[in-house]
């Protein structure tokens, strides 16, 4: 570029001559020279803003026209991308803990109808009643002619039904695809399992979504379709299930019992084994949820989650146990035992008024169920310590077990906490939970103290959890549950081989307005084995059960519960593949001090 | 040279021409196998799935139990007791291998050897 000069020389001096002011000639070359770089500057920024004016249009116009394309073309499948194994759309399946399975999907079809497409109503009617015979005639045809145009006729076809729909040969009715759950093993595990059903119902598919049990807590995980291709690891073995479940039907009907519920629990793990309830039902065909009576008359009732009873003596060991691990006693100290025993208003007796006092050591308060001993222990405890304790062991709170119902099923306990409560919960009366909650207390003692938490999914890793009560303190609460099967209330429980420890509980059924119904008692038996080296526990309780074999009805856990519990072990020990044991001649010195 | 030129380059345009129409009915003959193919694993998937469904069916306790109860004759199935357990020394082990060189024999040539063999515990010769 050439630069004018601001005072040219010749235009000077020709201003000079003329008379007149040379700086006007210099401000007026000024004034040119910025207009100059004005307009260049204008000139350049106005090419910048349409060049972005243009990046921007062309961005816009590109999203607006794949937009465009996306909203007017026919979805089409990707046909050559190979589609992943990994991904599928159904439901993932449920194994146990071998890999057998216990729920799987199955492909069916759906019938439904178009009436405009009908030909002739009335023979269509005909026929499919002919076919399904819970469908009404009359009613179909009304429902083919009332105006609407569209109707489903049945949720799933059986591929012989599907073929004779095809047969009546009407444009009419069609099939849509539909993926059913199957539970192969039929009423096996129906409680934990607990079924599934039809969502949201479309032509080509509907949702599969789980009714109750495990298929409901992990819905969201089972219908995840990155994870439909990994099924879901439960910590049941279908043949000690299967095992358990026939025995605790047959002790159930044995017993003249209204229900039963029995939980095989790994103490190590916190894995459960095996969970059973009876009645039972069949998660393949769930019944509807009952709308009248009561809701445990139901065989949808799973008796081991939701069933919250007061669990009776079994409670004692607990009481015992803090006892011996707050040093105030041990199992030979002997305390107060004789009964009845007077606290204000109340009477605090023994089973059919016995007196096992004077004095009686807290290993044989245990043994023989002393309702007055273990009220003296639990006085020296004091009712904060035992509250602490026994929420420490997870009896005040729901279990957190992965089944939906355990959610709503919270342990009953009272408001507050007088001296006659710390008296009363020492043997299990006044405080209420479900076979669970005292199976995995069971499982923290046998732990050797180290807290439980039940798990329905299989875990290989040893359980980690806070120390509840020392090592030696848990050692000797087995030792003195093992003595309760030897020589005390559950002698029939003992199985040669398996040195079965365990404590017995009767309490008696709760009246809706208060107080208690005689002959009708929840019996439970809770039980360690092996004594030596607490592998499972096992918790069986029946309800309302009675034995009638003797000259008066017997309605006490060492007549009901512990015989279908002694079977129970005797059957499923085995196939968990442990060997039966030689007992060692002493557990530890009680028996030497009771001699 | 120009017509040689022209002609030549017609000439490529036409046998790229037919290059284009084999190639494309070539992918389209291959996208049509593929989805055949896909079908196909859909189906054999599907089917997979029943099997599997059906051989947990077969296999559940209820049926096994009653299977073994009614062949019961045969079979002599009973559930499993603690007792049935035993210790590796009850187990029949077979008897040790004869040692040539204690029998002083050397075997050349394929030789029929018929007998019993000695339980154990019992002599060998």
């Amino acid at each position: 570029m050439t630069r004018v000069p601001l005072r040219p020389l010749a235009r000077i001096l020709d201003a000079r001559a003329k008379g007149e002011n040379p700086d006007a000639i210099e401000r007026e070359n000024l004034r040119l020279r910025h207009e100059q770089i004005r307009d260049k500057s204008r000139g350049r920024a106005q090419a910048r803003l349409v060049f972005l004016a243009l990046c921007f249009f062309s961005a816009f116009s590109t999203i607006g026209a794949r937009m465009g394309t996306l909203a007017a073309s026919e979805p089409v499948e990707p046909r050559t991308a190979s589609n992943g194994a990994e991904i599928e759309a159904s439901r993932a399946d449920i194994l146990d803990r071998n890999g057998r399975i216990l729920a799987t999907n199955m492909l069916t079809h759906a019938l439904y109808v178009q009436t405009r497409d009908l030909v002739d109503p009335a023979r269509v009617a005909h026929e499919l009643s002919v076919i399904f015979p819970e469908l009404n005639e009359a009613d179909l045809l009304r429902r083919f002619t009332d105006g609407r145009s569209f109707l489903w006729v049945r949720k799933v076809l059986s591929p012989e039904q599907m073929q004779q729909v095809h047969e009546i040969g009407d444009p009419g009715l069609f099939f849509g695809p539909r993926e059913m759950r199957l539970y192969p093993n039929g009423t096996l595990a129906a409680h934990v399992l607990g079924g599934t059903s039809f969502g949201a119902e479309g032509v080509d598919s509907a949702e599969v979504i789980g009714m109750a049990g495990i298929e409901k807590f992990e819905d969201n995980r089972l219908r995840d379709p990155a994870q439909a291709g990994t099924p879901l690891v439960t910590s049941l073995d279908v043949t000690v299930q299967a095992a358990v479940e026939e025995v605790l039907r047959a002790g159930t009907i044995m017993m003249n019992a209204k229900g039963g519920a029995a939980i095989l629990m790994d103490v190590k793990t916190g894995e459960i084994v095996s969970l059973a309830a009876y009645p039972t039902f069949d998660p393949n065909d769930r019944p509807a949820n009952p709308t009248s009576g009561d809701p445990s008359d139901s065989p949808l009732f799973n008796r081991a989650v939701q069933g919250i009873y007061e669990l009776g003596s079994t409670f004692k060991i607990f009481a015992a146990s803090q006892a011996i691990d707050l040093g105030l006693v041990t199992p030979e100290t002997l305390v107060d035992a004789n009964a009845p025993m007077r606290y204000g208003k109340f009477l605090i007796k023994e089973f059919e008024n016995h007196n096992y006092g004077p004095l009686l050591s807290v290993a044989d308060v245990i043994a023989k169920s002393s309702n007055v001993g273990t009220a003296h222990i639990a006085m020296m405890i004091g009712g904060e310590r035992q509250q602490a304790f026994l929420k420490s062991l997870g009896l005040f709170d729901a279990s957190p077990v992965e089944l939906v119902e355990a959610k709503w099923a919270k342990p009953l306990r009272p408001e507050r906490w007088p001296e006659i409560v710390t008296i009363t919960a020492a043997y299990g009366h006044g405080v209420s939970g479900s076979p669970l909650n005292l199976a995995t207390a069971y499982s923290t003692i046998a732990n050797g103290g180290i807290k439980v938490t039940p798990t329905l999914l299989k875990r290989t890793e040893p359980m980690e959890g806070e120390r509840v009560m020392k090592e030696t303190t848990a050692h000797l609460a087995v030792a003195m549950m093992r003595r309760v099967v030897t020589e005390g209330t559950a002698s029939l429980g003992d199985v040669p081989g398996y040195a079965v420890a365990g404590k017995t509980g009767t309490a008696e059924k709760t009246k809706k307005g208060g107080g208690y119904i005689r002959d009708k008692v929840v019996n439970t038996f809770a039980c360690v084995f092996p004594a030596n080296d607490p592998k499972y526990v096992l918790v069986v309780t029946l309800d309302e059960p009675v034995e009638t074999t003797g000259p008066k009805p017997r309605r006490t856990a060492g007549w009901t519960a512990v015989p279908v519990a002694a079977e129970i072990i005797r059957r499923a020990a085995p196939l968990l593949g442990m060997r039966p044991q030689v007992e060692a001649a002493t557990l530890d010195g009680l028996t030497a001090v009771k001699n | 040279m120009r017509p040689v030129l022209y002609v030549f380059s017609f000439l490529a345009v036409l046998a790229l021409g037919f290059w284009a129409y084999r190639e494309n009915y070539a992918t389209q003959a291959a996208q049509r196998e593929v989805e055949a193919l896909q079908d196909e694993i859909a189906g054999i998937r599907e089917s997979l799935t029943i099997q599997r469904a059906e051989w947990a069916y077969l296999n559940r306790p209820d049926r096994l139990r009653d299977l073994a109860t009614i062949n019961f004759d045969r079979l002599g199935l009973l559930p499993m007791q603690p007792s049935q357990f035993g210790t590796a020394e009850q187990v029949a082990f077979p008897p040790p291998p004869v040692n040539n060189v204690v029998l002083g024999l050397t075997i050349e040539q394929p030789q029929s050897i018929s007998g019993t063999l000695a339980t154990e515990g019992a002599q060998t010769p």
